[in-house]
């Protein structure tokens, strides 16, 4: 982990920013020492002896068979034995989209239980369904945006995002003046002060496109639009063969090549089964307009952090909504419009 | 109960003649075994590391495994194109051949799910793919019709030789009737697995280097020259080192078949060349990238014009009928062309899908060793289980092993 994971220079508008040290909350100096627990392994690793050696053992193909031999060991204690019922039933737990309430109820009851046994902490896992009459959209303004990235700082808070890899929902395109829009020749991973002379910025991320490529080419319908036009995934159905990051035209999917890494004390606890839990290494995730935010009737991290009010997030049927007021009285476009996957993400200037 | 104790003789009778067999066949299945081994071994650290351990980014998600994968379903696909000519059209000639191809099939589609499997993020999660356990996204996902066919194909690839070898172990003359129908299935569900997963790529709109009506029909055309171009040289090989007889006129009508399919696979080419570069589109980046490179971004440039140069070169060689019918020269054309082609169906169709991205960046891929040792362990695998196949179904021909009545 890099002890310094902001890269980007940001406004401080009354911004209060944590350590500025390192992400594992230690001084610079001994985080190299401390390998944290995160992601997938606060929710299953152990802090037993047999479980390092059942991990290695099973190398995840025999995740299953080696849960049995936990369980039905006489030697282990009760903890573990919770521990290993509960990756059981996780394992085979069918795919979130087909889940009765009873059953999504058991599978968050199991993964908040999990955690806590790990960590002694209680996270907040919601698996609020779409509320009637919501169709969420989005709109960004060019002239507005300054390339701060404090919104992409804010959604990998948001969302738990794996900070070693710095993995990042959102790419903000810094774009010379006089050369249109012009994504080849513009630079997404830029770290000088910003603005920029002569550049203007624009922020891509999930489009949540109403007729989504990456839906249709699932081989398991691990990911799906929901009612409210959030496309989500189920992280724990996801086989990981990234057909529908080949499918995206908008690079909207990322992929957790190795383990994610999140320091528990960063930890969002106020998490969605389809928006910010934890991840695992192997799957997709995605910007899901911060559905853990969004189905509370808030703003998503982004738009709350924005300084530069570029961004507008909203219910598209609710006529008195501000993203109604921009789509109705601004000269709005969308990107790759020839290519028919309908995104609910607008752009437009003043 | 018959049959089982026939099956139950066949085997043990083929575990015999497997574990049975010259110097130079033990060397060559212990160097199999010992690379199988440490592809094991790297693909455990893949696993424990996660695809971090590859060269795969989220730029460029797709790689060596997914290229491999490709081509092996063409050269599934295109062996068992002879079987049609063997088997219907009464043509002697090919039915050495056939078997030797089916078994080659079998070979290239093991492999397939092997990369398959490899390129997985969450294999222990593929039960979720099975049909009716899981869940199956079919139609809507071409992978699922991939998953179906090739399968399917592999199931009619294993019934098909293992009907017609049963007979000929007891002595027996295979009823056409059985298996003439399965023979026919298979010729089309061989054009079948190829166009599907062509589709696999030519479905996605986000991706216009993949995005094109050619690209089935090109697979095809490849497939059938690099498949058979391939069983000409296992042909060669057993022809040299075992007593199964080939003729010369079976070697040359599959490299009738060779020639024929890399000539039309060249006009493609050609047809392909001429849309990309006569008049660029924003699309033709990923074609610049693949032949030219882009801002001194050139990783694939030495890659695709060796493989141009080679498949240009066989072509030529193979089109004139007197150095076709010199086998020496005739062995070196299928080997470039079948190298050719690997580079050209693999790598340098897969890893320029993804460059540039979505947003124009330019991000290279290198595979890592792990990836490459993964890589080659499966081709040792694919090699190991062909040569188990061959020598059995050899012996079987050549009646060394025939079931004895007690």
């Amino acid at each position: 982990m890099s002890n310094n994971t902001k890269k980007w220079f940001s406004l401080n508008l009354n911004r209060t920013k944590k350590s500025e040290a390192c992400g594992c909350g230690n001084n610079a100096s001994s985080c190299e020492e401390k390998t944290p627990k995160d992601g997938y392994n606060q929710v299953m690793d152990v802090s037993m002896s047999r479980r390092s050696a059942f991990k290695k053992l099973t190398a995840g193909l025999l995740i299953g068979a080696g849960a049995v031999s936990t369980s039905c060991s006489v030697i282990s204690g009760d903890e573990s034995k919770e521990k290993s019922a509960i990756e059981w039933d996780e394992y085979f737990k069918g795919n979130y989209k087909l889940m009765t309430d009873k059953e999504k109820n058991e599978t968050v009851n199991r993964l908040v239980r999990s955690y806590e046994l790990r960590t002694g902490k209680k996270i907040n896992l919601s698996s609020k369904d779409a509320e009637e009459d919501v169709l969420f959209g989005y709109a960004f303004n060019i002239s507005k945006c300054q390339g701060y990235m404090d919104c992409v700082n804010a959604c990998i808070e948001e969302n738990n995002q794996d900070r070693a890899s710095q993995m990042q929902y959102i790419r903000i395109h810094e774009m010379e003046d006089g050369k249109g829009f012009n994504f080849e020749e513009s630079d997404d991973n830029y770290y000088h002060e910003v603005p920029a002379e002569g550049h203007f910025y624009m922020g891509t991320q999930c489009f949540h496109c109403d007729n989504p490529p990456c839906v249709e080419v699932c081989p398991v319908q691990a990911t799906w639009k929901e009612k409210d036009g959030i496309v989500v995934i189920d992280y724990d159905w996801c086989v990981g063969c990234r057909y529908c990051m080949a499918a995206c035209p908008y690079d909207g999917r990322r992929f957790n090549w190795k383990t994610p890494e999140v320091p528990e004390e960063e930890v969002n606890k106020n998490q969605h089964y389809l928006g910010n839990r934890l991840r695992k290494k192997g799957v997709m995730e995605k910007c899901t307009f911060c559905i853990q935010r969004s189905r509370k009737g808030q703003n998503p991290a982004c738009v709350e952090a924005c300084p530069t009010g570029a961004r507008t997030f909203g219910n598209l049927l609710d006529p008195d909504s501000t993203i109604r007021w921009v789509l109705e009285n601004k000269k709005v476009f969308r990107l790759k419009e020839d290519l028919g996957t309908e995104p609910k993400f607008w752009y437009y200037m003043d | 109960m018959k049959s089982l104790k026939v099956v139950g003789s066949l085997i043990k009778d083929s575990l015999a003649e497997i574990t049975h067999g010259s110097r130079a066949y033990h060397i060559w299945m212990a160097i199999l075994t010992f690379v199988m081994l440490f592809g094991m071994y790297n693909y455990g650290i893949q696993l424990e590391q996660g695809l971090s351990a590859t060269g795969m980014t989220d730029r460029v998600s797709w790689g060596l495994y997914i290229s491999n994968f490709t081509f092996l379903v063409g050269v599934a696909a295109a062996a068992v194109m002879l079987v049609l000519p063997a088997y219907v059209l009464k043509n002697i000639d090919f039915k050495q051949a056939v078997l030797i191809g089916e078994g080659l099939a079998v070979a290239a589609l093991l492999m397939c799910l092997a990369f398959v499997v490899a390129d997985m993020g969450g294999p222990a999660r593929l039960w979720h793919m099975i049909p009716v356990i899981g869940v199956f996204n079919f139609p809507n996902s071409m992978l699922t019709w991939d998953v179906l066919v090739l399968n399917g194909y592999l199931f009619i690839n294993i019934t098909v030789p293992l009907y017609i070898l049963i007979m000929r172990y007891q002595g027996k003359t295979p009823n056409p009737k059985i298996y003439i129908p399965g023979v026919f299935i298979s010729v089309f569900w061989a054009v079948a697995i190829h166009m599907i997963t062509a589709f696999l790529y030519q479905g996605l709109q986000a991706r216009p280097f993949w995005n094109n009506a050619l690209l089935g029909p090109r697979f095809l055309a490849s497939a059938f020259a690099a498949g058979p171009a391939l069983i000409i040289l296992v042909l060669a090989v057993i022809r040299k080192f075992t007593e199964f007889k080939v003729p010369d006129n079976t070697i040359k009508k599959i490299s009738l078949i060779v020639t024929v399919a890399a000539q039309i696979n060249l006009i493609m080419l050609i047809s392909e060349l001429f849309k990309e570069f006569y008049a660029p589109t924003h699309h033709s980046i990923s074609a610049v990238y693949l032949f030219f490179g882009i801002e001194g971004k050139v990783a694939l440039l030495p890659w695709i014009w060796t493989s141009i140069t080679m498949n240009v070169i066989a072509t030529t060689v193979l089109t004139f009928h007197k150095l076709r019918s010199n086998f020496k020269i005739l062995y070196v054309a299928c080997g470039m062309l079948f190298v050719a082609i690997w580079i050209e169906k693999g790598f340098g169709l897969i890893v320029p899908g993804f460059i540039p991205g979505p947003w124009g960046k330019i991000a290279e891929y290198t595979p890592t060793f792990v990836e490459i040792s993964v890589t080659i362990g499966i081709w040792a695998m694919g090699a190991f289980i062909f040569t188990i196949l061959a020598k059995t179904g050899i012996a079987i021909e050549l009646g060394k092993i025939v079931y004895k009545k007690k």
